[in-house]
């Protein structure tokens, strides 16, 4: 018996049209993440915005250090690598002396809430007209799942065996609400790939963000997806998604925290 | 039985076997498969012929390995007909 003769197989598939398919700005390739990894739905939701923006010619993206290092590897635009929490500060090198590019920057919580808080909260004090993704899943993953600033109390990792201790370790940071405070924030949202509505909303708020620097209204579009890390949690893909609505949800509440004034 | 007909295409040796869209499916049409594919993951099969095309398995897989197809609702209406064509010059006729 082959493979494919296991499922459903359509014979008039001719008839039908094409509704979703893999966006042409994301490479054919195998990706590095692991089954299940949000990661991945991001990725390719960037490239989704881009294609039907019809900017991959003047798009750069700026890749973390951490899980997204090979972003480069995958998305089909300039790309560049910056050091470890440092992506907000090259961003904002090449947004200053290309000015007429769609730059973002694609960061983890380690790297844009622990070793780049500076550079984070002085890109969006400064207001620069860039879009800032970051991928919160409370745990480094590349490391081998040590606790991260954005950890849920309580949270075993491999730092922190019986769990996070608030008076040890500190409260977990809820950076997006931090920086949404600030002047230079045009647009700041929480957002989730769990479920396909999730999946949708996300694109719609990546959607406004490179609108809003395409329009150059001045501000920094911060978009932050509660994302789930499988491996790094010890849970099958369906159980982190489960962890995702019954606990992280309940800290990190979805939604926009901060919506650009109404004209 | 499903108003609008959809079907999905998998590419089977790119899934990563994370089952999110056999959860994702609202009409329960998508199962793992009990083979392996070369990557050593079972992988996600539409197993009932229940597909809407509503596209939300698609909008989950990590990898972006199902493509999604849709009844056109224009294309529909238009009934097929059988189309005759010109059979005269074929005919030859022998007369003995």
């Amino acid at each position: 018996m082959s493979a494919a003769s296991e499922g459903i197989q359509c014979a008039y598939i001719e008839d039908l049209d094409e509704v979703w398919a893999r966006p042409s700005t994301l490479i054919e390739t195998t990706m590095h993440y692991c089954p299940g990894c949000g990661h991945s739905v991001v990725h390719r939701l960037i490239m989704e915005v881009i294609r039907e923006l019809n900017i991959q010619e003047i798009a750069i993206g700026v890749a973390p250090v951490g899980c997204a290092v090979f972003a480069y590897h995958y998305m089909d635009i300039d790309m560049q690598e910056a050091a470890h929490g440092r992506a907000t500060a090259v961003a904002t090198g090449i947004k200053r002396m290309l000015p007429d590019r769609m730059v973002f920057t694609y960061q983890g919580d380690g790297d844009l809430a622990a070793i780049g808080t500076a550079e984070t909260i002085h890109t969006i004090n400064r207001g620069e007209n860039i879009v800032m993704v970051f991928i919160n899943n409370g745990i480094y993953g590349m490391t081998g799942g040590q606790m991260a600033p954005t950890t849920l109390e309580g949270s075993i990792t491999s730092t922190t065996p019986s769990g996070r201790d608030l008076a040890m370790h500190g409260h977990p940071l809820k950076i997006t609400e931090m920086i949404a405070m600030l002047p230079g924030a045009y647009y700041v949202t929480r957002q989730a790939v769990n479920t396909a509505k999730a999946v949708r909303k996300t694109k719609r708020a990546l959607m406004n963000a490179f609108k809003y620097q395409m329009e150059g209204k001045g501000g920094t579009s911060f978009i932050e997806v509660v994302s789930n890390c499988p491996s790094g949690w010890k849970m099958t893909p369906i159980e982190s998604n489960q962890w995702l609505e019954n606990h992280i949800f309940k800290n990190f509440e979805l939604g926009d925290i901060k919506t650009p004034p109404k004209e | 039985m499903a108003k609008t007909r959809g079907h999905i295409s998998i590419d089977i040796d790119e899934c990563k076997g994370c089952e999110l869209c056999t959860v994702e499916c609202p009409q329960d049409g998508m199962a793992m498969s009990t083979e392996l594919n070369r990557k050593g993951y079972h992988y996600a099969l539409l197993v009932e012929d229940v597909c809407t095309g509503c596209t939300n398995c698609a909008l989950v897989c990590p990898e972006a390995v199902i493509t999604v197809y849709r009844e056109n609702k224009a294309n529909k209406t238009k009934e097929k007909v059988a189309v005759i064509t010109d059979v005269r010059d074929n005919i030859t006729v022998t007369v003995s």
